[in-house]
């Protein structure tokens, strides 16, 4: 599958592969949507996926470029071939949104999220969690005698496999940002 | 030139920088302002209609009848919401509507104000774009830029919620400039795809054109370069409910409507054809039957502004985004320099298979006894008006699909009907809004009896405007489509499909001051029609028809392309299987 490149204006008149392959095996998908940053931009988009029935597994959103007033959300979104092509198309023909980018099949990228992990635990549980923090690179933001909040920076599959070895050391709490991508290179 | 003025002030004299000269409303404490200054100049008619839905349709109808953006004007709270079925149908039907709403002060945004309601949210999923203006110097802009949107790339309705302190409030004015707007969707196709299809139309055996709403949206000029390509190509052309018109009923390479409702060539040589060239139409589900059967033998190209609309249903093999006139011209001019090549001895064939299944004449109906057929109205209607300046707009049914099978259309912008929504009590209002844009033609609504009672507080507006609209009402004292599908699927049980309670068509139209007819003999009808076509002024005609009768061609829920019901097929039980029943 080629790369997509919806940008409005642009020359190129071949949008974006359309020939998509109508297999059933459900991909997962993470899209870069530059989108005007505007009240109701993100309803925009995110009403369209609970509109029109789109899988939303993770979506972030921040301001990116102040003076030019531009947003940029990332989506990880579910699909078969067909149906993640459909909302490539429909999340481009939002009018404020400037580009749509999939990170997946444009190229390598590299995605991170960020989580904070609440463990309470005490003697060699304690000593254990910490043991792990350490080998995943986890930052201690908060101790008491009886707890600790890591915070770990990685890919979401890192931060799932944290999350499991925290689980029996006294997990009760998790906060997650969700993924940020960015293609590699340049 | 920047000027100062009001925001209410701005929005009229916006109106007028973009070229409007109509504006269907409804005034209300949140738009006073704006009504204040509409009452001030001459430049725009304002049509007063008797309810907001009314005002949408109208302004759909007058959108559709000359290709112009429709222009609305409501009130805050229930005046937005009433307009939510408008824009809901012209989203779904790509109509260029703009529609300004008032809204309560910024300052009270929020608090649950008197007639305040969150109209930019309810109305996103059912506008191409809204904006909630809440700064005066940003509504000329704003203003100007709606109405770009809404005429390019895939038209559409935005709208565009002004509070009351921003419409009192001064601020800079700027007039239109040439499109600064960063909305610019492509509009010229890709000349390899282009190319690509030129060749397939070199070679193939049975091509078929499939044509929709997209050709006229793109202006008279696609109609010409597509009835230009039929004649020179000699292929078959089909079209959806959408696009009648663009190609003339009367031309000979015209098959008829196609799809559920559509005639049995049409949808035959859809599925049999081994080239698909579809032209601004969307293989929306009346169209396709059930998917797994849908043309199972073709390569399939598809032209279209929108690139969602590509491969959302069918599997394409040839993409072409763009403007349906652009990528003709393109299209036309690559197959002449290529030599103008069809594949004659192929095409011979298939256009004998096609008049096989045209000897079917599957819209043959007998005319017999004392009570009308609802095929011979309209026939009859037909024959006393194909001759006239003549716009026709339907309401929704069974009506609807006899119109459109019965009804010729030789032009684009001729015919108006709700196809994607399906909204009953659509016609009434949209022929208002055609009448407007055209004081001295024969406007017909084609109408049902319940259909029609949804929006008949309209008469109020066609006679205070002095319309002359004509509602020709098939009155089966039935929903005669829901009857239909009871019969199909429900075991004839027919659950509150009856019309009960009629008022009398006659007095109703007196006492608004228009006229009434009614005609149940098949006998007086031509002078009955002929009486309601001399009248100047608006009419209600009751045509009292044959209360049972199905509308046929139909390809049955969850069928294929070649499973036709057709006149005369009357074992019509159990012809939907479960997996069909589910599907609308």
């Amino acid at each position: 599958m080629a790369a997509l490149k919806i940008k409005k204006g642009a020359t190129s008149h071949s949008a974006y592969n359309l020939r998509p392959n109508f297999s059933d095996v459900v991909e997962k998908h993470t899209l870069a949507v530059l989108v005007e940053n505007e009240p109701g931009a993100l309803a925009r988009v995110i009403g369209l996926f609970s509109g029109r029935g789109y899988n939303i597994d993770s979506l972030t959103v921040a301001e990116v470029d102040h003076t030019g007033h531009l947003s940029r959300i990332t989506i990880v979104t579910s699909g078969t071939p067909q149906v993640i092509e459909q909302i490539k198309a429909q999340v481009g023909r939002i009018v404020p949104v400037h580009e749509v980018h999939d990170l997946t099949v444009e190229g390598p990228s590299v995605e991170r999220e960020l989580a904070m992990f609440k463990v309470v635990c005490k003697g060699e549980h304690r000593v254990e969690a910490l043991r792990l923090a350490d080998i995943f690179r986890v930052n201690v933001v908060d101790s008491t005698l009886e707890s600790f909040v890591f915070e770990i920076t990685g890919a979401p599959e890192k931060i799932d496999a944290f999350a499991e070895l925290m689980r029996p050391l006294g997990l009760v709490d998790v906060a997650r940002t969700g993924v940020a991508a960015l293609a590699r290179g340049i | 030139m920047k000027r100062q003025m009001t925001g209410a002030k701005m929005i009229v004299q916006a109106l007028i920088d973009q070229g409007v000269d109509t504006v269907f409303g409804y005034p209300g404490g949140a738009v006073l302002p704006i009504y204040d200054e509409v009452f001030q100049q001459n430049s725009i008619k304002h049509v007063l209609v008797r309810h907001e839905q009314g005002a949408v349709h109208a302004a759909e109808g007058y959108a559709r009848s000359t290709g112009k953006p429709g222009v609305v004007l409501v009130t805050s709270g229930p005046g937005a919401t009433n307009a939510v079925t408008g824009l809901t149908d012209a989203l779904l039907d790509s109509i260029p509507l703009v529609v300004l709403t008032g809204q309560v002060p910024t300052f009270m945004i929020g608090s649950d104000a008197f007639q305040e309601a969150d109209t930019v949210g309810i109305t996103r999923p059912c506008t191409k774009h809204n904006w909630l203006v809440k700064e005066t110097d940003n509504l000329g802009a704003t203003l100007h830029e709606a109405f770009h949107v809404a005429t390019h790339g895939r038209p559409g309705p935005v709208l565009i919620d002004i509070p009351k302190d921003v419409q009192f409030a001064t601020g800079h004015y700027e007039s239109p400039k040439p499109s600064t707007s960063r909305y610019q969707p492509q509009v010229k196709g890709d000349m390899a795809e282009i190319t690509e299809l030129v060749a397939a139309m070199e070679t193939a055996k049975r091509p078929i054109f499939y044509t929709g709403g997209g050709v006229i949206n793109s202006g008279p000029a696609a109609s010409q370069l597509l009835c230009e390509l039929v004649e020179a190509t000699g292929f078959p052309i089909t079209s959806t409910l959408m696009g009648l018109g663009a190609y003339p009923a009367s031309g000979d390479k015209w098959l008829g409507m196609l799809g559920m409702h559509g005639l049995y060539e049409a949808n035959m040589a859809m599925h049999d054809c081994d080239l698909m060239i579809n032209i601004g139409a969307r293989f929306d589900d009346r169209i396709t039957g059930v998917i797994d059967s849908f043309s199972p033998k073709s390569t399939k190209a598809h032209i279209d502004i929108d690139p969602s609309s590509i491969n959302k249903v069918i599997r394409i093999d040839i993409p072409i985004v763009g403007d349906v006139g652009h990528v003709l011209e393109d299209l036309l001019k690559v197959w002449k320099s290529r030599g103008r090549k069809t594949n004659s001895e192929g095409l011979a064939k298939w256009w004998s298979k096609i008049e096989e299944w045209r000897a079917k004449d599957c819209l043959k109906f007998t005319q017999s006894g004392k009570v009308i057929k609802p095929q011979y109205a309209l026939s009859r209607l037909e024959a006393l008006t194909k001759d006239h300046d003549r716009y026709i707009t339907t309401e929704v049914g069974q009506h609807q699909m006899w119109a459109a099978q019965y009804l010729n259309f030789e032009e684009p912008n001729r015919w108006m009907t709700s196809g994607g929504l399906g909204t009953m009590g659509y016609g009434f209002p949209a022929s208002i809004g055609v009448q407007m844009a055209h004081p001295e033609s024969l406007v017909i609504n084609v109408a049902g009896e319940a259909s029609w009672l949804m929006n008949m507080q309209e008469m109020g507006t066609a006679m205070q405007f002095g319309l002359p609209v004509k509602q020709f009402i098939l009155n089966n004292e039935r929903l005669g489509m829901v009857r239909q599908w009871q019969e199909l699927l429900h075991g004839e049980r027919y659950s509150q499909s009856w019309s009960e309670a009629l008022p009398d068509f006659v007095k109703l139209a007196e006492a608004f001051g228009a006229k009434g007819i009614i005609c149940s003999d098949p006998d007086d009808l031509d002078d009955a029609i002929m009486e309601m076509i001399n009248y100047d002024g608006p009419v209600i005609f009751d045509c009292l028809v044959e209360k049972h009768e199905n509308c046929f061609p139909m390809i049955p829920s969850g069928k294929a392309h070649n499973e036709m019901l057709l006149p005369g097929d009357h074992e019509t039980q159990g012809v939907i299987d479960a997996k069909g029943s589910v599907l609308v």
